[in-house]
C-alpha cells in the first residue's frame, strides 16, 4: 500500500488529478479510524487527509468555526470547549469499537455524517455544516455553502458530501455551527422495563416539553456495562442549571406511569451518554459483526427483538429510532436483520466485519433501479473516471 | 432587467396539440390553457416580473405528477413546478413555452404520528397547516417563514425556506424526515421515511433548496415537535445600529440561543408602527426583538440575563412583556413589516443576502451610503441571530429610472454581502432574481460542477429552466 498525505488542498488536488489521468483508483481516508465499515476498497494507493490540518477561522460570538479536513476531531474539541462550545451533532468516536488505532479527523466526521445522542433533538452532523470545500475526482476544486448561519445560494453540495463516505470528492476544508455548550445536565432514568415499553417511556419524554437532548434504552447486557443489573431507560436534559433541576423534577412525574425514575446528575450522566454515543455499551465479541440501523423510533423494538431472535444483541438509542447491534458475521443474522429492517421501514449500515463478508453482502439496503441509476450518473457527475473510494458503499459506484 | 432564454419554436407551433395531450392525463378543469386564466399564473412573489405560460396544470395525485413529467420530456416541454407562487426570488416565474405544474390541489395531510412525532402531507398543503393540525396537542412545524399562511410545503422544501424561529429550529432542510418526488424521467423516488439517517448519498439534503431544478415534490415527512411551556419576547431600542449590532453579538456570545433575534432600523420601526401600532420606540435609531421559551420561571431567569446584557449597551427603551398579550404586541408590527412597507411605497424589492453576524454595523452603514447614493429609501428587518438581512428598497415601478436604480442597488447590496464574507440569499433562493449574480459566488468551474449534478437528474434542463444559473451557463 503506497499512501499519500498532502499538507495542503493543492497536494491533495494534485494527487488526484495524477490519479483520475491514470486511471488509478484511490483510497480515501482521514484516520483511518473507520476503514473496518462498508465494503472494502480495492486500491493499491491511499490517499490521507491527516497532515491537511488546522483550524483556519474560529469565531465564537458568530458560532462557527472552520478546520481543514484532516484536523483532529480531539483537537476541535480542545479549542471549542476553552470557549464553552461544542459539536452540536455529539458525533461518536467508534476507533474502539471498531478496533483501529488513529485519531479521527473532522473530515472523517462530515464524511460518514454519524451523529450522537443528541440527533434526536438538535439535528444531525450535516445540518450544521455550513460550508465545504473540496477536491472533485478530476482533481477540481470546488466550495459549496460557506461561513454564514443561512445560505441557499446553489445546489447544496455540503448535504451532498456529507456521508459520501469519500466517494464523491475529497473534503478539504470545513465549516461548522457550533452552539454554547450546556451549563448542566441531567439523567432521568428508569430501569427494569422491556423495549417495548421503554420506548413509548422514551415517545413521552421526547414529546414532553422539557427539551429532552437524548433517549436511551440499554436491554440487560447492555446495561450491565453501565454496572446495572437491570435495564435502564435514560432521557437526557442539557440546559441552564436551574431548567436542569426544574425539567428534570418535572420530568420524573410525566414519567410515573412507566415506573419510579431517578435522576442521574451531571458527571454521572455525562459518563453514561459518552458510553452509549461511542457504543461502548454494545455487548459484542471481537469477531462479531456490527450493524447500525435507523428506523422509525416505534418500531426500533421489534428490530431489537429480530435480533435477538437471531442471536445477536444490542440497545436504542434517538428513542428507540437507532438500533445499534451486534451478533455473528453470519448470512442467516444478517438476512433476520434486514429483513426486520425492511419491514419497519427504515435502513442499516454494516459498521464492522470481516473484510470478505462486508464484500459478500448488502452494507447498506440496494437501491431500487431508478434510484441507483441517479447514484450512477451524480457519482459521473463528480467523479467521471470512478477513482474516489470506488464500491465503498456500492459495488460498481 | 431579466432576461429568459428564446421558447422553443416546435413547442409554441404544437401548443393545441400539448395541451390536448396533457388533458388526457389530468382530466376535467385541471388543464388550463385560455388566455384569461392563465393569467394568475403569469408572475409569483416577485411580481414586477410577468410571463404567461403556455399553459397551467394541476394534478391530484403524484400518478398524474409522473404521467405530465414523462409526457413533458417525450414532448421537450419545459416544466415550471409552482406552489403557492409566493416566491420572492421569481423561483416559479413561467416561461412562454413552459407549462406551469401546479400542486396547489394536492392538499391533503396524510398522516399524523406524534409517537414518531412526524407528518406526511401532500406538497400543496401550507406550511401553517401542518402546525395548525398538530396544535390542539401541543406540537408544530418548526420552520415559519412569513408568508406562512399561503406559501405551501413543496415549495418550501424546494426553497429550503427559513423563518424567523430557525435561529433555534433551523430551516427546511433540518426538519425534513422524507420525500416523495418525481424525477422529468416521471419514476417516483421515496427519499428518506420517517426515520433520522439515510444510507447511501443525501437525496433529501441536495433536493431541498434545489428550486424545482431535480425533481418535482409530491410528499413531504416532516418532524413535528413538542411546544415549550410558554414564550416570551422582549424589545430593545439603541442609539444605532452600530450598539444594536454589539448587543446582538454580546447576546450570542453569553450562551442564549434565543428562538427569535430579529432587528428592525429606524425606517423599518417608523413603518410598522404606523401599520401596528405595536408602541415601539419612535425614537430609537435600532431595535432589536428578542424571544425566548421555558416555563414562566425560566423565562424570567433568560429575560433577566438578556435585561443586564442589553443595559450594557445604553438602550433607549426596554421592556419584557409581562403577559403573552404584551408578547403578541411586540410580534405584531414585526410581523406586518412587509404589509406596513407596502402601505408607504408603491414597490418594494425585498433582498435576503447573509453575512456574518460580527460585520453587520459596517454592512448597515454601507447599505445606508448606498441608497443615498441611489437616492432610494431603504429600511431593514432581518433575522440578526444568523445575520440574514431583508432590505427593503422602495421604489415606484412605474418610473423606469427609478425600477433601473432599484434593480442595480439591490444588485449592489447583494455585492456587498458576499463581499463581507457572506452570500446572495439566506432563504428566499437564486430563482430568476440574483441568477446573473451567481458568479460573485461560484467560480466557472464550481458553476458547471453544479450543472453537471443538475444534468445527472434532468439531461434535458427541462424542470424550472433559466433559474438559478446565469444563463450563458446553461
Amino acid at each position: 500500500m503506497i499512501t499519500a498525505a498532502p499538507a495542503d488542498e493543492a497536494g491533495i488536488a494534485a494527487a488526484i488529478a495524477d490519479a483520475c489521468a491514470a486511471c488509478e483508483p484511490l483510497l480515501v481516508q482521514g484516520g483511518g479510524t473507520k476503514s473496518a465499515m462498508l465494503r472494502p476498497v480495492q486500491a493499491v494507493r491511499t490517499l490521507s487527509t491527516r497532515n491537511c490540518s488546522g483550524m483556519t477561522l474560529y469565531s465564537p460570538g458568530e458560532l462557527v468555526f472552520s478546520a481543514r479536513a484532516g484536523t483532529r476531531m480531539a483537537d476541535v474539541e480542545t479549542t471549542l470547549s476553552a470557549t464553552g462550545q461544542h459539536m452540536i451533532a455529539e458525533p461518536p468516536d467508534f476507533s474502539l469499537l471498531l478496533g483501529t488505532t488513529g485519531e479521527q479527523t473532522l473530515g472523517g466526521i462530515v464524511a460518514t455524517n454519524f451523529s450522537g445522542p443528541r440527533r434526536i433533538a438538535a439535528g444531525a452532523v450535516r445540518d450544521h455544516v455550513l460550508g465545504v470545500r473540496a477536491v472533485n475526482g478530476t482533481g477540481e476544486t470546488i466550495h459549496s455553502g460557506g461561513r454564514v448561519l443561512k445560505n441557499v445560494t446553489g445546489l447544496d453540495l455540503c448535504k451532498l458530501l456529507a456521508g459520501s463516505h469519500g466517494t464523491l470528492a475529497v473534503l478539504t476544508e470545513i465549516t461548522f455551527k457550533v452552539l454554547p455548550a450546556p451549563e448542566d445536565s441531567c439523567s432521568v432514568v428508569l430501569h427494569g422495563l422491556a423495549p417495548h415499553t421503554a420506548v413509548a417511556a422514551l415517545a413521552a419524554a421526547v414529546g414532553s416539553p422539557f427539551g429532552v437532548s437524548g433517549a436511551a434504552h440499554l436491554p440487560p447486557a447492555a446495561a450491565a456495562r453501565l454496572g446495572a443489573t437491570q435495564s435502564l431507560t435514560l432521557a437526557r436534559i442539557e440546559e441552564f442549571a436551574a431548567s436542569v433541576a426544574y425539567r428534570g423534577e418535572k420530568l420524573c412525574v410525566a414519567l410515573n406511569d412507566f415506573g419510579h425514575a431517578e435522576i442521574w446528575p451531571g458527571a454521572v450522566s455525562r459518563a453514561a451518554w459518552a458510553s452509549i454515543r461511542d457504543a461502548h455499551v454494545l455487548p459484542t465479541d471481537p469477531d462479531h459483526a456490527i450493524w447500525r440501523v435507523s428506523v422509525r423510533p416505534s418500531r426500533g423494538p421489534e428490530v431489537l427483538a429480530a435480533a435477538r431472535n437471531a442471536g445477536a444483541d444490542g440497545y436504542l438509542d434517538w428513542a428507540g429510532g437507532l438500533v445499534m447491534l451486534s451478533g455473528p458475521a453470519s448470512e442467516p443474522v444478517h438476512a433476520a436483520m434486514t429483513g426486520a429492517v425492511r419491514r419497519a421501514g427504515g435502513i442499516w449500515l454494516v459498521l464492522r466485519a470481516p473484510a470478505p463478508w462486508r464484500a459478500s453482502v448488502s452494507v447498506v439496503p440496494p437501491e431500487p433501479a431508478a434510484l441507483a441509476a441517479l447514484t450512477h450518473r451524480v457519482k459521473a457527475a463528480l467523479d467521471p473516471a470512478g477513482i474516489l473510494n470506488p464500491g465503498r458503499i456500492f459495488a460498481g459506484v | 432587467m431579466i432576461t429568459l432564454p428564446p421558447p422553443k419554436q416546435e413547442v409554441l407551433a404544437r401548443r393545441e396539440a400539448i395541451i390536448a395531450g396533457l388533458r388526457r392525463l389530468v382530466p376535467g378543469d385541471g388543464v388550463i390553457g385560455d388566455a384569461l386564466r392563465l393569467k394568475p399564473y403569469e408572475t409569483d412573489g416577485l411580481a414586477i416580473y410577468r410571463q404567461p405560460p403556455l399553459a397551467v396544470v394541476l394534478p391530484e395525485t403524484t400518478e398524474q405528477v409522473a404521467a405530465v413529467l414523462r409526457f413533458c420530456q417525450g414532448n421537450g416541454v419545459r416544466v415550471v413546478p409552482r406552489g403557492a407562487g409566493t416566491s420572492l426570488s421569481g423561483g416559479a416565474l413561467p416561461m412562454e413555452d413552459a407549462i406551469v405544474l401546479g400542486l396547489m390541489r394536492m392538499n391533503a395531510i396524510l398522516d399524523v404520528d406524534y409517537v414518531d412525532r412526524c407528518a406526511t402531507v401532500q406538497a400543496g398543503v401550507t406550511n401553517l397547516a401542518i402546525t395548525d393540525a398538530v396544535a390542539e396537542r401541543r406540537f408544530f412545524y418548526a420552520p415559519d417563514p412569513s408568508s406562512q399562511l399561503a406559501c405551501m410545503i413543496g415549495g418550501n422544501v424546494a426553497m429550503n425556506s427559513g423563518g424567523a424561529h430557525c435561529l433555534k429550529y433551523g430551516v427546511t432542510a433540518n426538519n425534513l424526515l422524507g420525500l416523495r418526488v418525481v424525477t422529468i424521467d416521471g419514476d417516483v423516488l421515496d427519499l428518506g421515511g420517517a426515520h433520522l439517517d439515510a444510507a447511501g448519498y443525501d437525496w433529501l439534503g441536495l433536493i431541498t433548496g434545489s428550486e424545482g431544478m431535480l425533481a418535482v415534490v409530491t410528499e413531504v415527512t416532516v418532524r413535528i415537535l413538542r411546544s415549550a411551556e410558554g414564550a416570551r419576547a422582549m424589545l430593545a431600542g439603541f442609539h444605532s445600529n452600530a450598539i444594536a449590532g454589539a448587543c446582538v453579538d454580546a447576546v450570542i456570545s453569553s450562551g442564549i440561543i434565543p428562538v427569535a433575534l430579529e432587528f428592525m432600523d429606524r425606517p423599518a420601526i417608523h413603518a410598522c408602527e404606523a401599520y401596528a401600532h405595536a408602541g415601539y420606540p419612535m425614537d430609537a435609531a435600532a431595535m432589536l426583538i428578542i424571544e425566548v421559551e421555558g416555563a414562566p420561571a425560566e423565562q424570567d431567569f433568560l429575560c433577566a440575563r438578556l435585561t443586564d446584557i442589553c443595559r450594557r449597551f445604553d438602550p433607549i427603551s426596554l421592556r419584557v412583556a409581562a403577559t403573552p398579550e404584551e408578547s403578541a404586541a411586540i410580534w405584531k408590527g414585526r410581523k406586518g413589516a412587509f404589509g406596513a412597507v407596502g402601505r408607504i411605497t408603491p414597490d418594494y424589492f425585498c433582498m435576503d443576502g447573509v453575512i456574518p453576524t460580527s460585520r453587520l454595523p459596517e454592512t448597515l452603514e454601507r447599505i445606508g451610503e448606498m441608497a443615498n447614493e441611489a437616492e432610494l429609501p431603504v429600511c431593514n428587518i432581518f433575522h440578526a441571530g444568523d445575520g440574514n438581512l431583508h432590505p427593503l428598497i422602495m421604489f415606484d415601478a412605474n418610473s423606469a429610472q427609478q425600477f433601473t436604480r432599484a434593480e442595480k442597488l439591490g444588485a449592489d447590496i447583494l455585492e456587498l454581502c458576499v463581499a463581507m464574507g457572506g452570500c446572495l440569499t439566506g432563504e428566499h433562493g437564486v430563482g430568476i432574481e440574483k441568477r446573473d449574480l451567481m458568479h460573485l459566488q461560484f467560480s466557472p468551474t464550481e458553476l458547471d460542477q453544479q450543472r453537471r449534478i443538475k444534468s445527472a437528474f434532468d439531461p434535458g434542463w427541462l424542470l424550472n429552466p433559466a433559474k438559478v444559473f446565469p444563463l450563458e451557463a446553461t
